[in-house]
C-alpha cells in the first residue's frame, strides 16, 4: 500500500475501462456458453435446421430448388430473423435485470469498475454467444445450399452481414428493456411479446390498413435480410385491391432498412446504458 | 492513512429518509462496527459508499476521493461485501475470484497466489473448481468474503459478513477480520451481533432512523452511556423468596441492581469484570437460594445499544 496526494491508493494498477469491458465480456461469455439456456438455444437451432433439411430433402419444394437465390431466400430469409430474435431474448432478455433480481450486480458493481464496462461487456458476451448460434444456422444453410447448387451467391454474404447487424440492434433493444425492469421474468416476457407479436401486428395494421410506411418498426427494417436475396429487389410499395378495399404492402429499401436498424441500435444502446448507470440496487 | 468520510450524506425514497445528513469520518487502521436496528440506514450507508445506490444529497468519500465524482479511483483500494451477493452460476470460485482480481488490477504473476490464499482463508479449497450454481448460501458468502480480500485493499467494507454462515463459519470469518486488523487495514462492518462487534471491533458507530447517534471507541462509548454495569441472569430451582431475596442480593458488594424476571429467574447488574462475576457466583451459591444456572445476560455494549436506541424512539 502506498500514499497518494489524496490518501491511500492501491499497489495494483487498475486496468483501463476498455480492458475491464474485455474482462467482463470474457467471464460473462464463459457463464453464457456453460448455461442451460445456451444449450437449449443451440438445440432449437439445430432442430430448425434438421427439420428444414429433412423437409427440403424429402419434398424438394419448388420454392426452394428452382434457383440458388430462391433456395437461400426461402430457407434463410424466412427463418434467420426468428433465430436472431430468439437469441436476443435468450441472451439479452434478463442480462441486466438479472444483475438486480439475482443480485449478481452486488458482486461486480462494488469494485473499481464503471457500470458502462459491465453493461458493454455483458452486451458483447451476449452478441458473441448469439453469433455462435447464428453461425451454426448459417453452416447448415450453406451446407444444404452447396449440396443443391454448389455455390454460395454474393447476395447471401450481404444478407449474413445484415443479419449480424440486425442481431446487434435486437440485443441493444433487449438490453434496453432488460435495464428498464428489475424482474427478469417481466423483461423477458415484454421483449418476447414485442418481437414475436406486437411489432409484426403493428406493422401489418399500419401498412395494410392505414397505408403508412412502418419505418419506425425494427422488424420492418429487418426485411432487408430476406429481400436482398430477391433479384431484382422488391418494389418499395405494392398495392392490391380486394373489392373496395385496398391493401398496401411496403418493402423497405436497403439504405432505409440499414438506417432503421442502426437508429434502433444507437438509441437503445444509449438509453439502456443511461438507465443502468442510474439504476439503484435496492 | 486509509479513510472513510461522509458529509451530509442523505438518501431519501420519496418522503422516507433512509439516511439523514450523516457526517462520519473514520481514519486509520482499525475495525469499526456499524450498529443499528433494521431499517436504521446501515446498509444504505454501505451501498452509498460502493455506488450501489446514489445519494439524494451529500458526499461519500473513500481515501479522500468522492465516489460520485470518480468511483473507479475511490474504490481502487476497497474490498466490499454488501448484502449477500450472487455469483454467475456457471463460474467456479476460482474463475469468479480471478475475474475480481483482474478487475482490481492484480498483476498476472500475483493473481493465482492471491486467489489461492483467499480461498484458503475461507476454507473453500475443496470447492474451488466446482460451479457456484450448486453452492449453499453460506458457501457463496464465504466466496464473497474471499473476493473482498483480493487486491490487498486498504479499506474493507463488510455488511453483516457472518450472515448466512454456520457457527463455525461465523467464527472463521471473525478470525479473518481479526487477522486483517493487524495488516494495516481500515475495516468498516455492519452487524446485528453485538457480541461480534465487541469481540472484533475497536470502535463503534450507531445509527437509528437514518441518523448517527454516536461514534467513538467501544471503551469510551460504554463508559459514557452504560455506567460500566454487567448483567448476569440467575436461574433458581425454587421460586425466589419475594423481595427478601432481591434485597439480600442487592446488599452484596458491587451489585447495583436486582430485577425479578419471573419466579425462577433474576437479573443482577454489577460493577466490575470477570473476577467480580466469579465472586458473585460463589456468594449467591452460599446464600442457599437454589442457584442452578448463572450466565452473562448482556454485555456493556448491548446495554448501551439498547439504551441509545430506546432513547431515540
Amino acid at each position: 500500500m502506498a500514499h497518494s496526494g489524496s490518501g491511500y491508493y492501491s499497489a495494483n494498477s487498475i486496468p483501463s475501462s476498455i480492458s475491464q469491458t474485455g474482462i467482463t465480456m470474457k467471464y460473462a461469455l464463459l457463464d453464457y456458453v456453460r448455461s442451460r439456456r445456451f444449450f437449449i438455444m443451440l438445440g432449437i437451432t439445430i432442430m430448425i435446421s434438421l427439420l428444414l433439411t429433412a423437409i427440403v430433402g424429402y419434398y424438394q419444394p419448388a420454392t426452394f430448388v428452382t434457383s440458388e437465390l430462391a433456395f437461400y431466400s426461402s430457407w434463410w430469409g424466412s427463418s434467420v430473423t426468428f433465430v436472431i430474435i430468439l437469441s436476443g431474448i435468450f441472451f439479452g432478455g434478463d442480462a441486466i435485470s438479472g444483475e438486480f433480481q439475482n443480485k449478481t450486480g452486488y458482486f461486480s458493481v462494488p469494485n473499481p469498475i464503471k457500470r458502462s464496462s459491465i453493461y458493454i461487456g455483458k452486451w458483447l458476451a451476449a452478441y458473441i454467444a448469439s453469433m455462435v448460434i447464428l453461425a451454426v444456422f448459417t453452416l447448415v444453410t450453406v451446407g444444404n445450399g452447396m449440396y443443391y447448387f454448389g455455390t454460395v451467391p454474393y447476395e447471401f454474404d450481404v444478407s449474413f452481414l445484415f443479419a449480424a447487424f440486425y442481431l446487434a440492434a435486437v440485443l441493444g433493444f433487449t438490453f434496453f428493456f432488460s435495464s428498464l425492469f428489475k424482474s427478469s421474468t417481466i423483461s423477458i416476457l415484454v421483449t418476447a411479446i414485442l418481437f414475436l407479436f406486437a411489432f409484426s401486428l403493428i406493422q401489418q395494421l399500419v401498412s395494410s390498413l392505414a397505408q403508412v410506411e412502418p419505418w419506425f418498426i425494427l422488424t420492418y427494417g429487418a426485411q432487408i435480410i430476406g429481400n436482398v436475396l430477391t433479384v431484382p429487389y422488391p418494389a418499395h410499395v405494392i398495392t392490391s385491391n380486394y373489392g373496395p378495399i385496398t391493401f398496401t404492402a411496403y418493402n423497405v429499401p436497403i439504405l432505409e432498412g440499414m438506417a432503421i436498424i442502426g437508429a434502433y441500435f444507437v438509441a437503445t444502446a444509449i438509453l439502456g446504458l443511461a438507465i443502468f448507470e442510474r439504476k439503484e440496487f435496492n | 492513512m486509509p479513510s472513510i468520510e461522509t458529509a451530509n450524506l442523505t438518501k431519501k425514497y420519496g418522503k422516507l429518509a433512509a439516511l439523514s445528513d450523516l457526517d462520519l469520518k473514520i481514519e486509520g487502521t482499525k475495525c469499526v462496527g456499524f450498529l443499528g436496528p433494521n431499517g436504521s440506514g446501515k446498509t444504505t450507508t454501505l451501498k452509498l459508499l460502493t455506488d450501489l445506490i446514489k445519494p439524494t444529497k451529500g458526499e461519500a468519500m473513500i481515501n479522500g476521493v468522492s465516489i460520485r465524482a470518480d468511483k473507479k479511483k475511490a474504490l481502487e483500494s476497497v474490498g466490499a461485501l454488501i448484502e449477500t451477493p450472487e455469483i454467475y452460476p456457471s463460474l467456479t470460485p476460482r474463475e469468479a475470484l480471478t475475474m475480481i482480481a483482474e478487475i482490481r488490477g492484480v498483476p498476472r504473476s500475483e493473481r493465482g497466489r492471491q486467489v489461492d490464499e483467499a480461498i484458503s482463508e475461507v476454507r473453500m479449497e475443496e470447492w474451488v473448481d466446482k460451479r457456484v450454481g450448486k453452492f449453499s448460501k453460506g458457501m457463496k458468502q464465504r466466496i464473497c468474503v474471499a473476493s473482498a480480500l483480493l487486491g490487498d485493499p486498504s479499506v474493507i467494507l463488510l455488511d453483516e459478513p457472518t450472515s448466512g454462515l454456520d457457527p463455525r463459519g461465523m467464527s472463521e470469518v471473525r478470525d479473518i477480520i481479526k487477522a486483517l486488523k493487524g495488516k494495516d487495514r481500515l475495516i468498516f462492518m455492519s452487524s446485528h451481533l453485538l457480541s461480534e462487534v465487541s469481540d472484533v471491533c475497536d470502535e463503534v458507530a450507531m445509527v437509528d432512523r437514518g441518523r448517527l447517534i454516536v461514534y467513538d471507541s467501544i471503551p469510551n462509548v460504554t463508559a459514557k452511556f452504560s455506567g460500566g454495569n454487567n448483567v448476569v441472569e440467575v436461574g433458581l430451582h425454587r421460586p425466589a423468596d419475594g423481595d427478601c431475596t432481591a434485597h439480600s442480593i442487592g446488599a452484596l458488594p458491587d451489585v447495583v441492581r436486582v430485577e425479578k424476571i419471573d419466579a425462577f429467574n433474576l437479573s443482577v447488574a454489577f460493577n466490575g469484570g470477570l473476577d467480580v462475576q466469579e465472586r458473585l457466583l460463589g456468594e449467591l451459591v452460599r446464600m442457599g437460594i437454589g442457584v442452578v444456572s448463572y450466565r452473562a445476560a448482556s454485555s456493556e455494549l448491548e446495554e448501551v445499544y439498547l439504551k441509545l436506541i430506546k432513547d431515540t424512539k
